[in-house]
């Protein structure tokens, strides 16, 4: 983990709630896909922690929704502007135990974490399919992003208006993969859990204290025992997780 | 000895800071960012004697200049403690640290105060008698002067180490359970632990927290914890270690002239993982502009 200041050197609206910011600063303690930063925002107390969409030499990219005060008031922040922000936080994906074939499944606001880490298992030579799931057509973003980057890409709409109709695990059954990575709200990915025929790997969301596995504010039990999901995660392996309800 | 260093309960400090249970774990996180020998000490996470997972998730609320949670003393439980989180913790701290400790009956706060006396590193046991965050659980204990009292007998007569009882301020009369404390044998009162609050999502019409309450901390309860460390570092002649909404330099100074010998930081490292260390770098230059020679002299210096 790092703390440092941060430039806001690029901020685009992707959807009618959904913002790409990308951020100049020292990133040398980002090393894996699927982590998160943590920032602080002037007037409010705790840090909103946003995971990691990319990440080059000198700036990190995140892609965020905007659902409250905090990322209204980073949606509202201008290029030039400055930030305080922690990264390196939480252990991100495992590309090692891929296999060839990977599936990647992201739900809304749980697509970007998926994004850096399609592009290291491109590089690695992995043949990866992305199943994106929106709400509406409308709300969609990242498409292109995936594609470009030589994923097969599969969008799921749960109204029906673009791709497949229904969710990512209705997109799921016609897919050929060795393993699979996934985000997205609970429900999905409870989803996924049962659908899926491989073992794989979930991010999970959760509000922190602080970020880091100091306040045990975002705690759960696993089958290995209490597990910090800012810290111990927010990456679990499909044969840890425990659902509470 | 240095002009910010001071003597808790007859342990000489380098400087009055501590990291306050729940926010710093066993240190090793923070040491990966700096020297946490460069601290006074640390106040570790809450032990109980069996292990606890806490309360259900969300755990934590956004408030003005604060925050609420409601972890509900997760800790892995005293022999854990021993066994695995202090061998690491001594890799990286080398100083005597804070054993801070909870418990649901008398017995269990004696017990695990017997079995972290046996611990050569820890200096002091802090016992925490007013956790708002577990049902039936500390609560009761620093809410009555008697049965805080009868906590501080058990826990005296299984340790020959300094008992500095940490209060909760949600009582009527945090000055009566202080001297009964004191009258009990307590070394030193801690105070004030985090206030009872609670926040509502407006869009679910639900508690923030799934627990729906928890304890409020950070610098909104400053004030607060100013005026309760005042009030009752004029009533007792034990020392009084200050807390409660601790993040700069000048909350320390404010803190000690209030009455408190030492100061414990909580919330602050949360947000800012430097907080302590930031603190004790600026303290000779808050010093130097108000004229203070040696944080001992100042300690009560508001009357």
């Amino acid at each position: 983990m790092k703390q440092g200041i941060f430039q806001i050197i690029e901020q685009v609206p992707l959807t009618d709630s959904v913002m790409r910011m990308r951020l100049e600063g020292d990133v040398s303690d980002i090393t894996a896909s699927g982590q998160f930063i943590n920032i602080k925002l002037d007037g409010l107390y705790l840090r909103r922690p946003i995971s990691v969409y990319d990440r080059d030499d000198h700036s990190v990219t995140i892609i965020y929704k905007v659902v409250g005060k905090g990322t209204e008031q980073m949606r509202l922040m201008k290029v030039g502007e400055t930030l305080d922000v922690l990264t390196g936080l939480g252990n991100g994906y495992d590309t090692a135990v891929s296999g060839d074939r990977p599936l990647l499944l992201g739900g809304g606001v749980g697509v970007p974490p998926l994004y850096m880490l399609a592009k290291q298992l491109i590089a690695e030579g992995k043949q990866v399919s992305v199943i994106l799931g929106f709400n509406t057509k409308q709300e969609i973003f990242c498409e292109e992003d995936f594609k470009a980057l030589g994923c097969h890409v599969t969008v799921a709409t749960a109204d029906g208006s673009y791709g497949v109709r229904g969710f990512v695990t209705d997109a799921m059954k016609d897919i050929d993969y060795t393993y699979f990575y996934t985000c997205g709200p609970e429900p999905m990915l409870k989803a996924v859990y049962r659908t899926s025929m491989t073992e794989g790997q979930f991010s999970f969301e959760e509000r922190m204290g602080c970020g880091f596995g100091a306040c045990m504010g975002c705690s759960c039990k696993t089958i290995t025992g209490y597990k910090r999901i800012c810290k111990d995660g927010p990456v679990m392996r499909k044969e840890e997780i425990l659902w509470e309800n | 000895m240095g002009k910010l260093s001071v003597t808790l309960c007859g342990i000489e400090m380098d400087n009055p800071i501590i990291p306050a249970s729940g926010t710093f774990g066993y240190g090793y996180e923070f040491a990966e960012l700096y020297d946490i020998n460069m601290l006074g000490t640390f106040s570790f996470k809450g032990t109980t004697k069996d292990p606890r997972f806490g309360n259900p998730t969300p755990r934590i609320a956004e408030c003005y200049a604060g925050m609420i949670n409601a972890v509900g003393l997760q800790n892995p439980g005293v022999e854990k403690v021993i066994a695995e989180e202090l061998p690491k913790m001594r890799k990286v701290f080398h100083k005597k640290v804070m054993a801070n400790v909870s418990g649901f009956a008398v017995e269990d706060y004696a017990y695990t105060c017997q079995r972290l006396d046996a611990c050569p590193e820890v200096g002091w046991l802090e016992v925490n008698v007013s956790c708002p965050n577990v049902h039936g659980g500390g609560m009761s204990f620093g809410t009555s002067p008697e049965a805080a009292a009868e906590v501080v007998r058990a826990v005296k007569k299984v340790t020959t180490k300094p008992v500095i009882v940490k209060l909760s301020p949600n009582v009527t009369d945090i000055v009566a359970i202080a001297k009964a404390c004191e009258a009990a044998g307590a070394d030193g009162i801690s105070l004030i632990n985090t206030m009872l609050g609670m926040r509502i999502d407006l869009k679910t019409k639900k508690p923030v927290i799934a627990n729906k309450m928890g304890g409020f901390s950070g610098p909104a309860i400053l004030p607060i914890a100013v005026r309760m460390v005042y009030q009752v570092s004029h009533a007792v002649k034990i020392p009084v270690v200050g807390m409660g909404g601790v993040s700069t330099a000048e909350d320390v100074v404010e803190m000690m002239l209030a009455g408190a010998t030492a100061v414990e930081v909580g919330a602050a490292n949360l947000i800012d993982p430097f907080a302590c260390k930031t603190i004790i770098e600026e303290l000779p230059r808050v010093m130097e502009i108000y004229k203070i020679n040696s944080l001992t002299e100042i300690i009560g210096g508001c009357n």
